[in-house]
């Protein structure tokens, strides 16, 4: 089986992810911040060692602003919803998720502005369109760091000093890129990073947040779920400090264990090493699958790619293929819209969508090779057809 | 001579944990515990310590910028 699904949810995971969920489940297992035995204390450290790993990837100021939730969404719910109110302005690409546009649109309805600056039919965001854009005052920026459908990463430092010195708050979507390339808040301007635990920083579903720089008023974002937190107990009100307000009821403690794990497993590979395999099969694919007749790439440029790509063939449509790839080559990729509408009408694959091909590090240079090779001989049979 | 404990009580258990771990980075002796019910009515942890450390882990907690509640004997 070749999995090239890196982008949804990355697979297989390093064996550090999966022995510290094993060391958690035999050995651990208490609710965290809790009780004050010694299990559910162990359960905290994990919990705090995650958020210092968390904090050192991303150049972050206080692990105690990395804040857990189930995924990216949850981060970037967190921050749009927490921080935004009618009236404000909210500036965002021509690249962005579902996962940003559908809460951007939720406030849009409660008098949210909600401005989107186009992309490049490669996907990229022009700093000087966001310059243009940002003359009037807003409140925030919003960008996808790389795109989830052709890979394409923007230019985050430019666009974030741009948006700071507009005076708005820079939110930085780093689903797709966050383990794969280096983030680092100080230095690329961002206030506000949202990540996810189950792709590049090889943690398992359920886990992921949002880290909130100095700049963020951490004071007046709304935490989106109130409760218990284990801690200033006698209170009926939400504690006012973090993690602790924004993070309510018993959290995904295997979960983050796992998470931790992978971060570990970046950190020792080293970010350099990664983004080195990575770059290489994204050159292999782009390289590859554009040398077939027939196929129709749409390519990022290539100083700014991830590993991701996606495309189209004459011969069969994107289902089609797809469904040929895993029952006949034992190929497993994603097909259609990837919950990016806005991105692929951006590239202009809206709506019939596109095959996406996404490797990882656990990928090998002979795993893609196949997938050219069954690309090239289904794009084959299929125009004879 | 019987050792004297003190406790160091937190906001919340990631600062206790924080806490925890500058202690153990300067060799202070330090434990986790239930914060006792007459010192607060939290469900939560505090950080058990030997009195006679207390100028240090106070030096500790300031260089690390850690906020802590309060140090009280047990």
């Amino acid at each position: 089986m070749i999995y090239l699904d890196n982008a949804a949810t990355s697979f297989p995971k390093p064996a550090a992810v999966r022995d510290a969920m094993t060391t958690f489940a035999l050995e651990i297992g208490a609710n965290p911040g809790r009780s004050g035995h010694r299990l559910s204390v162990d359960a905290g450290r994990v919990i705090y060692e995650t958020r210092e790993s968390l904090a050192a990837l991303f150049g972050a100021c206080d692990p105690l602003r990395v804040l857990f939730a189930a995924n990216a969404t949850g981060g970037l719910n967190q921050a749009l919803l927490g921080l935004l109110r009618p009236g404000d302005r909210v500036v965002t690409s021509g690249m962005e998720h579902n996962s940003v546009m559908r809460p951007l649109r939720a406030l849009e309805s409660d008098g949210v502005r909600v401005r989107v600056v186009p992309s490049s039919p490669e996907g990229v965001l022009d700093p000087d369109d966001l310059r243009r854009m940002l003359r009037e005052k807003t409140d925030m920026v919003v960008v996808n760091h790389g795109s989830n459908v052709n890979g394409c990463m923007q230019m985050i430092r430019e666009l974030g000093a741009i948006a700071r010195r507009a005076g708005a708050l820079f939110l930085v979507d780093a689903a797709q890129t966050a383990g794969c390339v280096d983030i680092d808040m100080e230095r690329d301007n961002i206030d506000l990073l949202a990540f996810t635990g189950h792709k590049g920083l090889y943690g398992p579903q359920g886990t992921g947040g949002l880290v909130v720089g100095e700049r963020a008023p951490l004071e007046r974002m709304r935490p989106l779920i109130y409760g218990g937190t284990g801690s200033r107990s006698e209170f009926e009100t939400q504690p006012e400090f973090a993690p602790d307000r924004f993070e309510s009821g018993t959290p995904n403690t295997i979960g983050i264990a796992g998470l931790g794990g992978g971060v570990r497993f970046i950190l020792e590979t080293g970010l350099s090493e990664i983004r080195r395999h990575e770059d290489e099969l994204a050159a292999a694919l782009v390289d590859g699958l554009g040398s077939i007749d027939g196929v129709r790439l749409y390519a990022a440029p290539p100083e700014r790619r991830l590993s991701t790509v996606s495309f189209t063939s004459e011969a069969l449509s994107p289902s089609e293929l797809g469904l040929c790839l895993d029952e006949e080559f034992d190929i497993l990729c994603r097909v259609g819209l990837h919950c990016s509408p806005s991105a692929h009408r951006s590239l202009g694959s809206f709506p019939e969508g596109t095959v996406r091909f996404s490797a990882g590090y656990l990928t090998s240079h002979d795993d893609i090779a196949a997938a050219l090779d069954a690309v090239r001989l289904l794009s084959r049979e299929g125009r004879r057809a | 001579m019987k050792e004297e404990w003190c406790v160091a009580l937190f906001h919340s258990t990631s600062l206790a944990l924080r806490g925890e771990k500058l202690c153990r980075e300067e060799k202070i002796s330090v434990k986790l515990i239930p914060v006792p019910r007459r010192l607060s009515s939290d469900c939560g942890v505090c950080l058990r310590f030997p009195c006679v450390d207390e100028d240090r882990l106070r030096a500790v907690f300031a260089a690390g910028a850690l906020e802590f509640d309060d140090i009280a004997r047990l």
